[in-house]
């Protein structure tokens, strides 16, 4: 795995027993005792979790609102300092580039956090497509890495360690402070449906700062969570994975993420003539959530079936929920389909698809 | 890294085998392969009665990450399943060679245990 990127804790996570995996082109931990285990205790306590590997990057200079406000579909201009906001950045098309966070640091000044596995395509388009605006674009991935403690006792041991009062920081709001001395952009925001901070922070002092959040939690019940517990909680927390549930070929609307699409926002943004389109006409596909009553993980790209076989669509994520003790997944399925009986075949079983309204379970936190 | 008990026959494909006092034999999976799984969540097992031939596919196992074949060791007729692993596959995890146990068989051939690898040679293969 010689080639793979290494975020600066991989030793750490290769001291305290992690598997580590090949997961976008980095080494990263899948998991360290147990992807359930560790799945129950972030729902229970907290789980501290490496996400290093995701993008960074500055978005600055004096029309650097206006820029993001066209290049994404939610309202950018609704954000005031120390506000973040969740949104798709999508083609002419619809379909979707990525998606990402947005903080307002300051004024002219933004950082967006994006997906690993997209940090070299979004670069190449934010650039072009910042061409016309007076702002400068900086990749900042390799300067911060990111940890993220999430659970509903992460509050308390991320206050165990700072002295800002997190109990002014609203969820989807920063602040800037230390947290066990070192220097962090600490946001409360998170992928799990808890409530939880992710800490931005120089990528030298990643070790001490683990080091230093895992000795004032394991008191208080966290432990070490890794990617296979952090795709499980997000698809638990109805949450969207780019590549599964929104794609090139999946737009907001069909994946259901109408509320991050403000066609009136009173700006023009990339993709809106298609996306205005969709919303008139009426998509022909839809992203769909299910649970089975079944312990068979329905796994990606299962074909979805109709009662008498017909292929409806397929399955774009799947697990087994640690906390429903039960698979469930996320599908795309044609819109006349979603309301007929689904099936699935898993090796020579039918299972029935019962559609349900994500979150899978009650979470702490609301989507903002 | 892996335990291997030493009283117990081995085949290639991580199923572990058992001859029990009255000739009979118990199959599970071993150490290696729950750990190499990850969380088990489902296993699938046949009905009793079953007549297996060696090396046929007599069920699945089921983790998180993916969903794995269980091949007979050797021929024979499944007398008993472990029906416990149905509501707690995660036995397989914490105890493959007690809790976890998955078959017990009547063997076609007792001779045939003979092929499998004894634990010195399959701790070899697992390298």
């Amino acid at each position: 795995m010689s080639k793979l990127h290494r975020t600066p804790l991989r030793d750490f996570h290769a001291a305290h027993g992690a598997r580590l995996v090949d997961f976008a082109g980095w080494e990263m931990p899948v998991q360290y005792r147990s992807i359930l285990e560790e799945h129950k205790a972030v729902r229970r306590a907290a789980g501290l979790f490496d996400v290093s590997h995701m993008g960074e990057v500055d978005v600055r200079g004096p029309e650097a609102g206006k820029f993001l406000n066209y290049l994404v579909t939610n309202d950018v201009a609704k954000l005031y300092p120390g506000r973040v906001l969740y949104s798709p950045m999508c083609y002419p098309s619809g379909g979707v580039v990525d998606d990402l966070l947005v903080t307002m640091r300051g004024p002219d000044d933004y950082f967006l956090c994006i997906n690993a596995g997209n940090v070299a395509k979004d670069l190449a388009w934010i650039r072009e497509q910042s061409s016309p605006f007076a702002v400068t674009i900086t990749d900042r991935s390799d300067d911060y890495a990111l940890l993220a403690v999430q659970g509903p006792r992460a509050a308390e041991i991320v206050q165990s360690l700072t002295g800002a009062k997190l109990g002014l920081v609203q969820y989807y709001h920063v602040t800037e402070g230390t947290v066990a001395g070192i220097h962090c952009l600490i946001s409360r925001t998170g992928y799990t449906g808890e409530d939880g901070f992710e800490l931005y922070h120089a990528a030298g002092d990643a070790v001490a700062l683990a080091e230093t959040v895992l000795a004032a939690g394991a008191p208080r019940g966290l432990e070490l969570a890794g990617l296979g517990a952090r795709d499980s909680l997000r698809l638990e927390a109805g949450y969207p994975l780019y590549g599964h549930e929104i794609t090139q070929d999946i737009s907001p609307l069909t994946a259901g993420l109408g509320w991050t699409v403000k066609l009136d926002k009173g700006a023009d943004f990339i993709g809106r003539d298609a996306l205005v389109a969709e919303k008139k006409n009426g998509a022909v596909k839809k992203v769909v959530f299910f649970k089975t009553g079944d312990r068979r993980i329905v796994r990606a790209e299962t074909p979805v079936l109709g009662a008498k076989g017909a292929i409806f669509g397929r399955v774009l994520s799947g697990t087994l929920s640690p906390l429903l003790n039960e698979s469930i997944g996320s599908a795309l399925v044609t819109v006349a389909a979603a309301s007929e009986a689904l099936v699935v075949d898993i090796r020579g079983t039918k299972l029935n698809l019962h559609l349900v309204k994500p979150p899978f379970v009650e979470l702490k936190k609301a989507p903002q | 890294m892996s335990n291997v008990p030493m009283n117990l026959r081995y085949a290639k494909s991580h199923e572990w085998l058992k001859i029990e006092a009255d000739g009979t034999a118990t199959v599970g999976i071993s150490d290696y392969a729950q750990s190499s799984l990850g969380d088990i969540t489902f296993v699938q097992l046949p009905k009793v009665g079953t007549v297996l031939k060696a090396g046929e596919v007599f069920g699945v196992v089921e983790s998180v990450k993916a969903a794995s074949d269980l091949y007979a060791p050797v021929a024979g007729t499944v007398m008993a399943i472990n029906a416990a692993l149905d509501g707690a596959p995660e036995t397989l995890n914490t105890a493959p060679y007690e809790g976890g146990w998955m078959l017990k068989l009547t063997l076609s051939n007792p001779s045939e245990t003979t092929t499998l690898l004894a634990a010195a040679a399959y701790e070899q293969l697992l390298g």
